[in-house]
C-alpha cells in the first residue's frame, strides 16, 4: 500500500503539468478529451491514502472547476480531509476548494465545525485567516451559531491581520444567525473607533448592513460622522459616504450636519473616486442645500473638461450624476452643461451616447419639443441602427408621457410619427402603432391629419417589405378605414389597401387591411348612391335628404335633422352640384387600376364618386379579393368573403348600380337602406377604454360562476402528471439498473450543462466573442469618418437650437391651441408607468435584533435554542456602548431644539433617547427603565468604561443630529 | 455586498480566473462568464472592467458601488501582482492561480475591500512560499 502511494506521488501530474497539457490541447482542439482523461486520473488519485497525492489531485480539480466549470461537488468529503491536513500548503488547498464548492446543500459541511474551530483558535494567524475567509463564503446557520464564540474572541484580537478578517466575516454570520448580533455587536462597533488603526473592514460591514435597513443604524451616526471628518483613507471615506446617503434621507438634521464635511472633501481631495462619491451623495440626498449642490455641479462640469485625458468613465459618471439631478427637478444643472451633453450624442462610447440622449430628452418641454425632436429624428437617420432606435424610443416615450403632455400640435406629432416610421432602421413599430391608434381615439381634431399620414404610409409599396413596418401599417390601415370620411381620395386608398404586395403582410394584419377596405367600399357606395339620389331628387324638385355622411359621426346619437346638419348638407350639395355638369367620360382617361399601384393622383376637384369609378372600384375589389375567398387563413378568408358578399348583395339589390344614368328606383332605395345600416354600424365612435372599466360592470345576480377550472381536474387529471416527477422516477429506475451509478451521475451534469451552454450560445450567439472578424464588423458599427462630420453637424444644429429654446423657457409662438385630449378619469397613465416600489424594507430578523440592541427595544425577544454563553451580558454591554456614542462630539454643539432630556433618565441615554423619542414615544418609558436596570446590574467589562464616560459628560449632551 | 465576483478574461474570451463572493451553481457561473463579455450592465450586477494588455479584469458589483473606486481596486490588484511576480503576465496568472486567489482573499472579504496595502496583502503568500 505504502509503495503504491509513493509510486502515485512520483508519477502524479502536478497542477502545472495539467495547465501545460491544457495549453497544448488548446491548439490541437482536444481539450474536452484531455480534461476527461485528467478527471479520470484525479478521481483515482484523490482516493489515495497519501495526503500529498490527495491534495495535489484536489488542487487540480479545483482548477478545473474554476476555469473549466467541471463539477466537483462529488469530492466534498476529500475536501474536508485536505482541510484537516497539518501542512499549511495543503490546508490552503482544502480551504480554497471548500470556499469554491461548498454551499447550503453540501452535506459534509456538518463535519467541518470542529476543524474550523480548531483553526480559528490556532496560534498561526494565517491558519486563522484561512478559516475566517472560508467562513465568510460558506457559513451556514449552524456554522455561524456554533462558531460565534470563537469569532467573538477574534474580534478583539491583537493581531490586526486576524481582527480585520473577523470583522469582515461578521457580516455573513449576522445574516445567517441574527442572534450573533447580541453577542458581538459591541465589539464590532468598537472596531469603528479611532484607536483602531484601520476601520476599513468594519465600515465595509456597516455599509452593507445599512444598505439593507438604514433606520436601524441611525443611532450610530455620530461614529460615522467622526470617521467622515477624521479618516484619511479614501476607501473608508467612500463607504462612509454611502452609509450617509442611506441615513440622510431619514433624518434631515443629519443631512444638514454632513454638508460641511462633504464640501471640505470635495474642495480638498485629489482622488476622483472620492470626488465622485461626494458628488453622488450630494445629488442623491443633499439637493436641498444650495451651496453644496452648486459646488457639486461645478465639480461635475470639471469631469467634462478635456484635460481629463478624455476619460470616458468620468464623462459617463458625470452625465449620470446630471440625470439624477434632472430627475429631481434640478434641470438647471443639465442646462448649465448642455453644450457638453449635446456634444456627447456623437461620442464614440455607446454608454455616453445613451446617457446624453436621456439628458437631452429631459430638457424637452412644450416649447421646444418640436425643434429638438426634429433634429434628433434627422440625427437618428445618420446613426447606427442601435442608437437610432434608442433615439426613436426615447422620443416616443418622452412625447407620450402623461397622455402626451408636452404635445400641443398633434398634427405635427402624427406627421412626426409618420416620419419616424419611414426611418429604415426603425424597429419601434409596436410603439408607433400603439400611439397612432391611441391618438386617433383620444384626439378628435387630429383625425384628418392622421388619415393623411396613414395614407402616405399605405400607398408606399416599399414599406410592405419591412417587417418592422407591419404593425405601423396595421394602425394606418385601421385609421384610414375607420375615418375614411376624411380621406381625400377613397379610391386611391382602396388601391393601396388591396395592392398586390399586401401578400407580404402577416394574415392578421392583412385581415385588418381587408376590413378597412370593407369600410371604404361601404363609404364609396353610399356616397355614390346618395349623390345619385340627390340628383334624382333634385330633378324631382324634392327637398334634399340628409344622409349625414360625415356628420353622423359628430352627432351619432341624433337621427333627426338638426339645423347644423341641414346646413352642412347644403354645403355638401354645393360640392356636388358642379360635378353634375360633367360626364363620367371626363375622368376615364386617367382612371386607375389595372396594376393596383397608385400612380394616378386624382386631383381633389374631380368628383370621385362617378359611375365609372365605382365600376372600376368593384372590379378592383373582385379581382384582388376573389383569390382570397379561398385563403387558408380564416380571418383573411372571412373578411374577403364579407366584402365580396356585400358587392353581390348590392348588385342584386340595385341592378341600376351599374347603369350609368338615371335615378334610383324604389327597390334600389332598399339597397341604399342596407348600406345606411352598415355605414351606421361603422360610424359608432370608438373611444379609449379605461383599464378598470371591466370592474365597474356589475355581475348580474342570475349569472352563475363556477369555481375556476375545477372541473378540469377530473377530466384530465391523469394527463397533468408533472414532468419532473416522471423524470426523477426514471432516474431512480435507471440508478437501480446500473451499478456504476456514481459514474453516470457524475458525467450527467456536465453533459447537461454543455447542452445548456450550447443552447445559450445558439440564442445569444451575438454576444459571444468568437472570431476576430467579429471585431472587424464591430468597428463597422461606428460611422465612417466622413459621416462623422455630419453627425457633429447634427449635434451642432441641436446645440444652436437648444441654445435658443431651452433658454427661452416659454415661447408662446403657437397659433394653435392644444386640442382636447381624452383622458380617462382614473388616470390611465399611472397604470402604464408601473409604479416603482421602493426598496422593500427587509424587516428581517437581523434588523430586528439590531434595532433591539441599538434602540433598546425589548419587545422582540429572539428565540434561539442554543444561545451561546454570555449572550445576555453581551447584549447589555452593547447597549451601553451605543449610549456612549455621543461622546466624541463633546460640547461644541448646543441643543438647538427643545426636546429636553427626560428627567429621571441619566445623561447618557438622554442623548440617545431623544433620537428615538421622535419615532416612538411609547417605548421611551420602558427603555429608560430597562437601561436603568442595566445600570444597576452593570457588567464586569462594560461597567468601568461606562462610568468613566459618564464622568466626562457635561450636563448638556451634544447631539450630533442637531 | 459590494463586490460580487472578479473575473479575468483574456482577449479570446477565455476565463483565466474566477472568484465569486456568493455561491452560484456551475450553470450560473458558465452562463455569466459567457454573457458578460459584451455587457456592461448585466442583470442585477454592474460590471466594471479594465484592460491590461491582453487581459480584461472584470469586477461585478452592486448597482450603487463606486465605479471609480473599483477601477482603482483593479489597478491595485495588478500592482500587487506586479510586485509579486515582477511584471506580471497572463501566464503568471494561469500557473499561479492559487496565489492570485490568495491575494484576492486578502484584499476582499464578503465583497468588501478590507486591505489595500500591498505588503500586507502579500504577507500570507510569502508565508506560504516559505512553508513549501
Amino acid at each position: 500500500m505504502a509503495g503504491s502511494s509513493i509510486m502515485e506521488s512520483l508519477f502524479q501530474r502536478s497542477l502545472e503539468d495539467l495547465i501545460k497539457g491544457l495549453r497544448l490541447q488548446l491548439m490541437g482542439g482536444g481539450e474536452s478529451k484531455f480534461i476527461a482523461k485528467s478527471m479520470e486520473e484525479i478521481r483515482r488519485e484523490i482516493k489515495s491514502t497519501d495526503i500529498q497525492t490527495k491534495s495535489t489531485a484536489l488542487e487540480k480539480l479545483t482548477y478545473l472547476n474554476s476555469i473549466h466549470a467541471i463539477d466537483m461537488s462529488w469530492a466534498s468529503f476529500h475536501v474536508v480531509e485536505v482541510m484537516s491536513s497539518n501542512k499549511f500548503a495543503q490546508k490552503k488547498i482544502g480551504y480554497l476548494a471548500a470556499s469554491q464548492s461548498f454551499n447550503e446543500s453540501t452535506d459534509v459541511i456538518l463535519l467541518i465545525t470542529n476543524q474550523l474551530r480548531k483553526d480559528l483558535t490556532s496560534t498561526n494567524q494565517f491558519e486563522v485567516g484561512l478559516a475566517l475567509e472560508c467562513l465568510s463564503v460558506i457559513a451556514t446557520t449552524d456554522l455561524a451559531r456554533d462558531l460565534t464564540p470563537e469569532i467573538f474572541t477574534l474580534l478583539s484580537s491583537t493581531k490586526i491581520f486576524v481582527k480585520k478578517k473577523a470583522v469582515a466575516v461578521i457580516l455573513r454570520v449576522f445574516s445567517k444567525y441574527p442572534d450573533a448580533v447580541r453577542v458581538s455587536f459591541k465589539r464590532l462597533v468598537e472596531n469603528l473607533e479611532s484607536s483602531n488603526s484601520d476601520p476599513a473592514a468594519a465600515i465595509g460591514v456597516f455599509c452593507e448592513l445599512t444598505s439593507r435597513d438604514p433606520r436601524s443604524y441611525l443611532p450610530l451616526a455620530p461614529e460615522f460622522y467622526r470617521i467622515l471628518v477624521d479618516s484619511k483613507n479614501n476607501w473608508v471615506l467612500i463607504k462612509v459616504l454611502k452609509i450617509f446617503s442611506e441615513l440622510a434621507p431619514l433624518e434631515p438634521r443629519l443631512a444638514k450636519r454632513i454638508v460641511d464635511p462633504i464640501s471640505e472633501h470635495m474642495i480638498r481631495t485629489a482622488s476622483k473616486s472620492l470626488m465622485f462619491e461626494c458628488i453622488r451623495t450630494v445629488v442623491t440626498c443633499l439637493t436641498d442645500y444650495e451651496t453644496v449642490l452648486k459646488l457639486a455641479v461645478e465639480k461635475i462640469s470639471e469631469f467634462f473638461l478635456s484635460d481629463n485625458d478624455d476619460d470616458p468613465n468620468l464623462k459617463y459618471l458625470g452625465l449620470q450624476a446630471l440625470s439624477i439631478l434632472a430627475s429631481k427637478e434640478h434641470l438647471w444643472a443639465v442646462v448649465e452643461n448642455k453644450e457638453f451633453v449635446i456634444k456627447s450624442l456623437s461620442d464614440m462610447d455607446p454608454n455616453i451616447k445613451f446617457e446624453s440622449l436621456r439628458l437631452v430628452m429631459e430638457m424637452v418641454s412644450e416649447s421646444n419639443v418640436a425643434e429638438i425632436t426634429h433634429v434628433l429624428v434627422g440625427y437618428a437617420l445618420k446613426s447606427d441602427p442601435e442608437f437610432c432606435n434608442e433615439i426613436l424610443g426615447s422620443i416616443l416615450l418622452t412625447c407620450s408621457r402623461n397622455v402626451y403632455q408636452v404635445i400641443v400640435d398633434f398634427d405635427w406629432y402624427v406627421s412626426l410619427l409618420g416620419e419616424m416610421s419611414r426611418n429604415p432602421h426603425c424597429q419601434k413599430g409596436e410603439e408607433i402603432e400603439r400611439q397612432l391608434v391611441d391618438i386617433c381615439l383620444r384626439v378628435r381634431e387630429v383625425r384628418p391629419e392622421l388619415v393623411r399620414v396613414a395614407r402616405d404610409l399605405l400607398i408606399d409599396p416599399a414599406l410592405l417589405s419591412n417587417p418592422y413596418m407591419h404593425r405601423i401599417l396595421r394602425a394606418a390601415a385601421w385609421v384610414s378605414g375607420e375615418h375614411v370620411e376624411f380621406s381625400r381620395n377613397p379610391f386611391e386608398l382602396m388601391e393601396a389597401l388591396l395592392q398586390p404586395r399586401t401578400h407580404l403582410l402577416p394574415p392578421l394584419i392583412r385581415a385588418v387591411y381587408i376590413q378597412s377596405a370593407f369600410k371604404v367600399l361601404v363609404f364609396c357606395l353610399q356616397s355614390y348612391l346618395v349623390q345619385k339620389e340627390v340628383i334624382s331628387s333634385s330633378l324631382d324638385d324634392l327637398a334634399p335628404r340628409g344622409f349625414g355622411l360625415h356628420f353622423d359621426r359628430n352627432f351619432p346619437e341624433s337621427s333627426e335633422l338638426s339645423k347644423q346638419e341641414a346646413s352642412a348638407d347644403c354645403e355638401q350639395d354645393g360640392d356636388f352640384n358642379p360635378r353634375l355638369k360633367r360626364t363620367a367620360e371626363d375622368y376615364t382617361g386617367d382612371r386607375i387600376v389595372a396594376n393596383g399601384q397608385t400612380s394616378s393622383s386624382v386631383s381633389l376637384e374631380n368628383d370621385p364618386f362617378t359611375h365609372e369609378s365605382i365600376v372600376n372600384l368593384l372590379h378592383l375589389i373582385k379581382r384582388a379579393l376573389g383569390p382570397l375567398s379561398g385563403s387558408d387563413e380564416v380571418e383573411v378568408q372571412e373578411r374577403a368573403r364579407s366584402v365580396l358578399g356585400l358587392i353581390d348583395l348590392m348588385e342584386q339589390e340595385i341592378p341600376g348600380l351599374l347603369v350609368r344614368e338615371g335615378s334610383l328606383k324604389g327597390e334600389e332605395l332598399q339597397g341604399l337602406k342596407v348600406l345606411d345600416l352598415i355605414q351606421h354600424s361603422f360610424s359608432k365612435e370608438l373611444g379609449p377604454v379605461s383599464l378598470s372599466a371591466q370592474e365597474r360592470v356589475l355581475v348580474p345576480d342570475t349569472l352563475l360562476l363556477k369555481e375556476n377550472l375545477a372541473e378540469l381536474d377530473t377530466v384530465c387529471g391523469d394527463i397533468l402528471l408533472s414532468p419532473s416527477s416522471t423524470f426523477s422516477l426514471g432516474n431512480i429506475l435507471f440508478g437501480e439498473k446500473n451499478n456504476t451509478l456514481q459514474k453516470e451521475k457524475e458525467s450527467e451534469p456536465s453533459t447537461e450543462s454543455t447542452s445548456l451552454l450550447a443552447e445559450h450560445r445558439k440564442r445569444h450567439g451575438l454576444y459571444y466573442l468568437s472570431s476576430t472578424d467579429k471585431n472587424g464588423s464591430g468597428s463597422n458599427d461606428y460611422p465612417p469618418v466622413n459621416e462623422m462630420n455630419n453627425l457633429i453637424d447634427g449635434a451642432q444644429d441641436l446645440l444652436k437650437l437648444t441654445a435658443q429654446s431651452v433658454d427661452s423657457k416659454k415661447k408662446s409662438s403657437y397659433s394653435k391651441r392644444r386640442p382636447m385630449v381624452v383622458r380617462l378619469d382614473d388616470g390611465d397613465e399611472e397604470a402604464g408607468l408601473a409604479v416603482e416600489k421602493t426598496k422593500d424594507s427587509k424587516d428581517d430578523s437581523l434588523s430586528g435584533v439590531v434595532r433591539d440592541i441599538l434602540l433598546g427595544d425589548e419587545t422582540k425577544p429572539m428565540s434561539s435554542q442554543s444561545k451561546p454563553s454570555g449572550k445576555s451580558s453581551g447584549k447589555r454591554r452593547v447597549k451601553e456602548v451605543t449610549l456612549n456614542i455621543g461622546h466624541p462630539s463633546q460640547s461644541k454643539e448646543t441643543l438647538g431644539e427643545v426636546e429636553i432630556p427626560r428627567q429621571g433618565s441619566s445623561n447618557v441615554h438622554s442623548s440617545h433617547g431623544k433620537e428615538r423619542h421622535r419615532r416612538s414615544k411609547k417605548k421611551d418609558g420602558d427603555k429608560d427603565e430597562s437601561s436603568r436596570k442595566d445600570k444597576q446590574m452593570g457588567h464586569r467589562r462594560g461597567r468601568s468604561k461606562n462610568q468613566q464616560s459618564a464622568d466626562i459628560q457635561t450636563p448638556a449632551i451634544p447631539d450630533y443630529l442637531l | 455586498m459590494g463586490i460580487r465576483f472578479i473575473l479575468l478574461v483574456n482577449k479570446q474570451g477565455q476565463t483565466r480566473l474566477a472568484q465569486y463572493f456568493e455561491y452560484l451553481t456551475l450553470e450560473q457561473r458558465r452562463a455569466l462568464e459567457g454573457e458578460i463579455c459584451s455587457f456592461v450592465e448585466h442583470r442585477n450586477y454592474k460590471v466594471v472592467y479594465r484592460r491590461y494588455a491582453s487581459l480584461f479584469f472584470l469586477v461585478g458589483v452592486d448597482d450603487d458601488e463606486n465605479e471609480l473606486a473599483i477601477l482603482e481596486f483593479i489597478h491595485l490588484l495588478v500592482e500587487t501582482m506586479d510586485r509579486h511576480f515582477g511584471n506580471v503576465c497572463e501566464l503568471d496568472i494561469m500557473f499561479h492561480l492559487e496565489k492570485v486567489h490568495f491575494m484576492l482573499e486578502e484584499m476582499v472579504m464578503n465583497g468588501c475591500v478590507v486591505e489595500t496595502s500591498k505588503s500586507n496583502i502579500l504577507t500570507p503568500i510569502q508565508f506560504l512560499d516559505k512553508a513549501t
